[in-house]
């Protein structure tokens, strides 16, 4: 019997097919990345442990509030968005040991060894009525000064960039540089 | 000068299309790889706001969404144009919160449920109060690790 060669199949419609797909994955993907600023919340204060805040030194709190007109108050002064940073970073470092600014603290750290650390906490408050377009303008903003204090640090010690540094490294940073952003129990700011 | 007498006639030869499924899938693994599926429909409108200072989510799988923000055109005649929170693919309030934290919880296994996290995609002009809410309930439920979504601006 003669061998019947079993026909070539049509692939001119593959291109058809694959786009066919393609469009499909097309629609029904997104490729927004989820990006934002990364908090973390306080736990729920236990009922007996509400005396516990306050014992937290007047000069180590610096009060960033934000009222429901989108107004920033730092530290007891108003003052717009742009000069929140430096304030943050005079706070955070305080390079003149001002008695009013807040006390650091001789830390051993692991892997780096001693190393003054900075007991400033900012509390953050805000209104019921502050825009979510402040509010996260301001956290920004306190984020953008921790940023820089700890890329200046990564500098000093290690040359580099906080960011390019390995793991280790970074909780080494972090350590010596901490991020103490409280976000207070929502507070009526009052209008002034 | 028979050398030159064109043999049949002109004109380009066609374009070999053998390859083109090849490219087109090519791209289309492209896609598959670099996107994730859409997981639910937005009911609300919302243009986050912008930050600098902005990190990647680094495990979409273990996160969940709350969106906050004024209803769609079509969803304003029945939920009014204020601020509504969306879990899941429907309107909810405050009070649901724990419940959708509680069933996203029971999605993950037991090893990644400390890293999940809850990310807050509010819209601008939302009022803190709401969000404010949200964080309390979110503290009530301990699902701490938060993310406020934002758009990245430039510096």
């Amino acid at each position: 019997m003669a061998s019947k060669k079993t026909p070539e199949i049509n692939g001119g419609s593959m291109a058809d097919i694959a786009f066919l797909v393609l469009v499909f994955f097309l629609m029904v993907s997104t490729m927004d990345q989820e990006q934002g600023l990364s908090r973390r919340l306080p736990p729920l204060p236990a009922e007996d442990q509400k005396a516990e805040d306050q014992k937290v030194n007047r000069r180590n709190i610096i009060l960033v509030k934000i009222n429901s007109n989108d107004r920033l108050l730092a530290g007891n002064e108003p003052m717009d968005v742009s000069q929140l940073k430096d304030k943050i970073i005079e706070f955070l470092t305080n390079p003149t040991d001002d008695p009013n600014l807040p006390e650091k603290e001789m830390k051993d750290i692991e892997g780096f060894g001693q190393c003054s650390v900075s007991k400033g906490v900012i509390s953050l408050q805000n209104d019921r009525g502050t825009s979510y377009r402040k509010y996260l303008e301001v956290q920004n903003e306190l984020v953008k000064a921790i940023n820089i204090l700890r890329d200046q640090f990564a500098m000093q010690n290690y040359g580099k960039k906080f960011a390019r540094l390995d793991e280790e490294k970074q909780d080494i940073v972090k350590k010596a540089i901490p991020s103490n952003i409280s976000e207070a129990e929502p507070k009526d700011v009052k209008k002034k | 000068m028979a050398k030159f007498i064109k043999k049949g006639k002109g004109g380009t030869p066609p374009i070999n299309t053998a390859s083109l499924p090849d490219i087109v899938f090519m791209i289309l693994m492209f896609f598959m790889v670099s996107t994730s599926m859409r997981q639910t429909d937005r009911l609300v409108q919302l243009t986050m706001p912008q930050a600098s200072e902005i990190a990647k989510l680094e495990r979409k799988d273990l996160s969940s969404y709350i969106f906050v923000g004024t209803p769609t055109s079509q969803y304003q005649a029945k939920f009014g144009t204020e601020s509504r929170i969306q879990l899941n693919d429907s309107f909810r309030t405050i009070d649901d919160i724990r419940d959708f934290v509680a069933a996203e919880r029971e999605n993950l296994s037991e090893a990644e449920r400390p890293y999940m996290t809850v990310s807050i995609k509010a819209d601008q002009d939302t009022r803190m109060g709401i969000i404010s809410d949200i964080k309390q309930e979110l503290r009530r439920c301990s699902a701490l690790k938060i993310m406020y979504g934002a758009r990245k601006a430039a510096k």
